[in-house]
């Protein structure tokens, strides 16, 4: 019996071997349904939703925006251009925002784009029924009229600049005024500058080029496969062995296996998120301003981005948008200072130190607990006891909608427009305010007159005091931004990577 | 005699059927005990910023505005008219998706525990006919590596290798089924089957080590050598044929766990299996794919369970005596 079953081994071991020898390491997929030149990208998951308005997973959102439109769009460097919208002209007194949108536009199933479906669309989003998730991105607009088919007027209850960087995200896409949400989470009809394909759930969803698409340049390749892998270690050998031709990692380990191997480039893109520890200043001892200048002197943000992000990105403050970045030596302790520290213990009347509730998430991030680990140490050391409750990703959401922490570790999603990333916590009446905990008279001043000003100019300076304001006050402790890397392989050409991680630029992406 | 057989069928219906209702009621009430819902899984920290009618809105799409009672005995009536829920993130079927899904497992859990035969059995009895000797120091060393060696290490570690220096990664390329492309599929089945058959092996390598050295100092062993029984024949026919009742127990066992899905494998080499789903559902809270996936898991491991049942019954005389 031992020697049959060794031949038997044999037989199995010659048969692995013969297959191996069949197979074609960079072949089509499954079923040959890959033509030539299509492009694979390599996703750790499928979309959690089909329809726009609710996508918030980040696959979700880069699925989509590659099948929807929006009326206004960012360039590569986060730049607000026209979209679905050519052009759009705000009033003298600020209160009314007119477009006129593009001519010849159709959705995938050939209907006409007009200003009736913009009317639509953006009524619905602003419906609370519809749980649109970027409902709050049009508080400042009293109405919607569509005038003709190619021009829409949004009446304004106030000057609002940020609103056309608003219109840009994917939440904001233009449906056709005939879809209901029902048909549309399982047959995406949109105007982007590709078409579903197929889908075949938790494996792959594949993207057809919309060949009547209105941008001027239609997209180079026929297909795009988001193919789920969803281990990322796994998407880098899917990629050495020709498979997979472009992903996008966001852990630096990863991402150093990936360049390792020589047949595979990372582009490194600096992050518009953000690492932060939020601060809920209206919990506990976090209440006093004194010490939260005590947590935000006693850190030395570099070897917290060296200890658990491999020195994978840059110290930051409050802003990481290009166009209106903050400068990080612009805080009350630049680099760390315990005895400033002490001494803000001290004025808050805790010279013994404090203990701070500290929620951290578990998988959501490659480096959270690294992160917490290194911040619990360094505070320790100024008598500030960072109680760290590790929680699996489901908790911590709910901990953390429910405001119910005195800190959180995350990774915050930061956006082009300021106003967009930080009026929902720090103005009186975000509708986050209630996570961040902290509010003043002078922010909710500031923020209203960001949002009036409508030339970048003159909004920048404005914004650096919103920033200045939040360090002075320690609202949150800002730590740094990491890198977006773009892995692809050697023929791949003009895929532009993002800060925002979008993968809008598929469409100028060829394969050869 | 025959109502005694008869009973005896309705005790185990009913006992079946009991676990599985134990199984449904632990399951609902542990998915509703870990925090979150639907909502914060899907829409994450932007939940806070739902308003208070939004917030209703999305609660009666899910249906988590029901009592949970209510909840409970809507699923399972549904179970029993073959309605096992519905994937709002797949958008398909609860069935469907476990239609798809469990073949794929089965078919690796095949793939694994013919692998582990083929490595457990013969090493163990190579182990057991000289105990103590350097062959058996082989098997022990080789059971140890399988018991101690994680599965996502041996997993990453293969994977890599073969890609990185073969340029071979059948994973990499879209999961093909049985039907659409069974070369494809039989290399795809492969790495992963053979890292979940080196970790069953272990035991069954070291279950058939025992059993086989348990019935080598039995009588009828010696007897039989004494009448001139030829070694092979011997080791085969009445040591193997008479260890094989435990070593089809640790079988049964492990293929029942094997059904339930090997997440870690089916993770790393991208299998759409049975444990992918489970683990997509709860990373999502859909209960309904949690709860009816999990029931079917259930139903299979207690399906194989009765068919180890019977397999004693051929393999040896005594229980059909009994």
């Amino acid at each position: 019996m031992p020697r049959g079953a060794l031949s038997a081994v044999g037989i199995a071991a010659a048969l692995s071997i013969a297959l191996t020898s069949c197979s074609s390491s960079s072949g089509p997929a499954a079923g040959g349904d890959t033509p030539a030149k299509g492009l694979v990208v390599g996703v750790t998951s499928d979309p959690d939703t089909l329809f726009p308005w609710k996508a918030t997973q980040f696959q979700a959102v880069n699925v989509l925006q590659n099948l929807y439109g929006t009326l206004t769009e960012f360039d590569k460097d986060l730049n607000v251009v026209p979209g679905l919208a050519e052009s759009w002209e705000t009033s003298k007194d600020g209160e009314k925002l007119t477009l006129k949108l593009r001519q010849g536009v159709t959705f995938a199933d050939g209907s006409a784009f007009d200003s009736k479906d913009v009317k639509a669309s953006l009524e619905k989003i602003m419906d609370e029924k519809t749980a649109a998730v970027a409902r709050a991105s049009l508080s400042s607009v009293k109405s919607v009229e569509a005038p003709d088919p190619s021009t829409v007027v949004l009446e304004l209850t106030g000057p609002d600049a940020a609103l056309p960087a608003n219109l840009a995200t994917v939440n904001m896409a233009m449906l056709s005024s005939d879809d209901t949400e029902q048909e549309l989470t399982t047959t995406p009809n949109g105007t982007g500058p590709f078409t579903l394909s197929k889908r075949v759930a938790s494996q792959s969803i594949t993207l057809a080029r919309n060949d009547t698409y209105w941008g001027p340049e239609k997209p180079k390749v026929p297909t795009v496969e988001f193919r789920v892998i969803p281990d990322e270690s796994s998407i880098v050998s899917a990629m050495q062995s020709g498979n997979v031709q472009l992903a996008v990692f966001d852990d630096p380990l990863v991402a150093q296996t990936a360049e390792g191997g020589g047949t595979i480039t990372v582009a490194k893109t600096p992050q518009l998120n953000y690492h932060v520890l939020q601060l809920n200043a209206g919990h506990g001892e976090l209440k006093d301003v004194n010490v939260r200048l005590a947590i935000q002197c006693a850190i030395d943000r570099k070897q917290v981005l060296d200890t658990a992000a491999l020195g994978e990105g840059e110290v930051t403050g409050p802003i990481t948008a290009p166009a209106y970045k903050s400068d990080p030596a612009k805080r009350p302790c630049p680099t760390r200072d315990l005895a400033k520290a002490a001494d803000y213990l001290a004025k808050a009347g805790k010279p013994g130190g404090v203990t701070v509730k500290t929620i951290v998430s578990q998988g959501e991030y490659a480096t959270s607990v690294n992160e917490a680990q290194n911040l619990k140490a360094q505070l320790a050391e100024a008598k500030i006891n960072l109680d760290l409750e590790v929680l699996e990703s489901g908790a911590f959401v709910d901990r953390w909608v429910a405001a119910d922490f005195d800190a959180a570790v995350a990774l915050n999603g930061g956006r082009p427009d300021p106003d967009g990333s930080y009026g929902r916590y720090f103005t009186s009446d975000g509708n986050l305010n209630k996570v961040a905990g902290y509010s003043s008279p002078e922010l909710d001043k500031l923020f209203a007159e960001g949002k009036a000003a409508t030339d970048q100019a003159a909004r920048k300076p404005i914004y650096d005091q919103v920033a200045a304001h939040l360090e002075d006050n320690a609202a949150w402790i800002w730590l740094f931004a990491g890198y977006t890397y773009t892995a692809t392989t050697a023929n791949v050409e003009g895929f532009v990577p993002m800060a925002s991680g979008s993968l809008q630029y598929l469409r100028t992406t060829s394969v050869s | 005699m025959r109502r005694i057989a008869g009973n005896r069928a309705v005790r185990r219906v009913a006992s079946t059927l009991g676990t599985l209702f134990g199984v449904a009621v632990f399951v609902f009430v542990m998915l509703r005990a870990i925090p979150g819902n639907q909502i914060t899984a899907g829409l994450g920290t932007e939940a806070a910023a739902l308003t208070p009618a939004q917030k209703q809105a999305l609660e009666q799409y899910y249906g988590l505005d029901q009592p949970l009672v209510t909840q409970f005995f809507a699923w399972l009536g549904n179970m029993f008219t073959g309605n096992f829920g519905y994937s709002a993130r797949s958008q398909q079927s609860v069935l469907d998706l476990t239609l798809h899904a469990l073949p794929v497992t089965f078919e690796l859990a095949m793939f694994s525990i013919v692998l582990a035969l083929l490595i457990g059995v013969p090493l163990g009895m190579l182990s057991a006919s000289k105990a103590n000797a350097p062959r058996d120091a082989v098997g022990q060393v080789v059971s140890l590596a399988g018991l101690s060696i994680p599965a996502f290490l041996l997993a990453t570690t293969l994977l890599s290798i073969f890609a990185a220096s073969f340029g071979f990664n059948p994973n990499g390329q879209g999961f093909a089924t049985l039907t659409e492309d069974p070369l494809l599929n039989l290399q795809q089945m492969f790495l992963p089957a053979l890292v979940l058959g080196f970790g069953i092996a272990a035991p069954i390598l070291r279950t058939t080590r025992t059993a086989v050295l348990e019935v080598r100092s039995l009588d009828f062993v010696r007897t039989a050598r004494a009448k001139g029984v030829p070694e092979r024949r011997l080791q085969v026919r009445h040591v193997l044929g008479n260890a094989l009742v435990p070593i089809v127990t640790m079988t049964g066992l492990q293929f029942g766990y094997l059904l339930g899905g090997a997440v870690v494998v089916e993770q790393i080499f991208s299998v759409p299996g049975i444990g992918r789903q489970v683990l997509l559902g709860i990373q999502q809270k859909e209960y309904a794919v949690v709860q009816s996936t999990v029931l079917v898991i259930a139903l299979a491991f207690v399906v194989v369970n009765l068919l180890t049942d019977a397999l004693y019954r051929i393999i040896d005389p005594r229980v059909r005596a009994s």
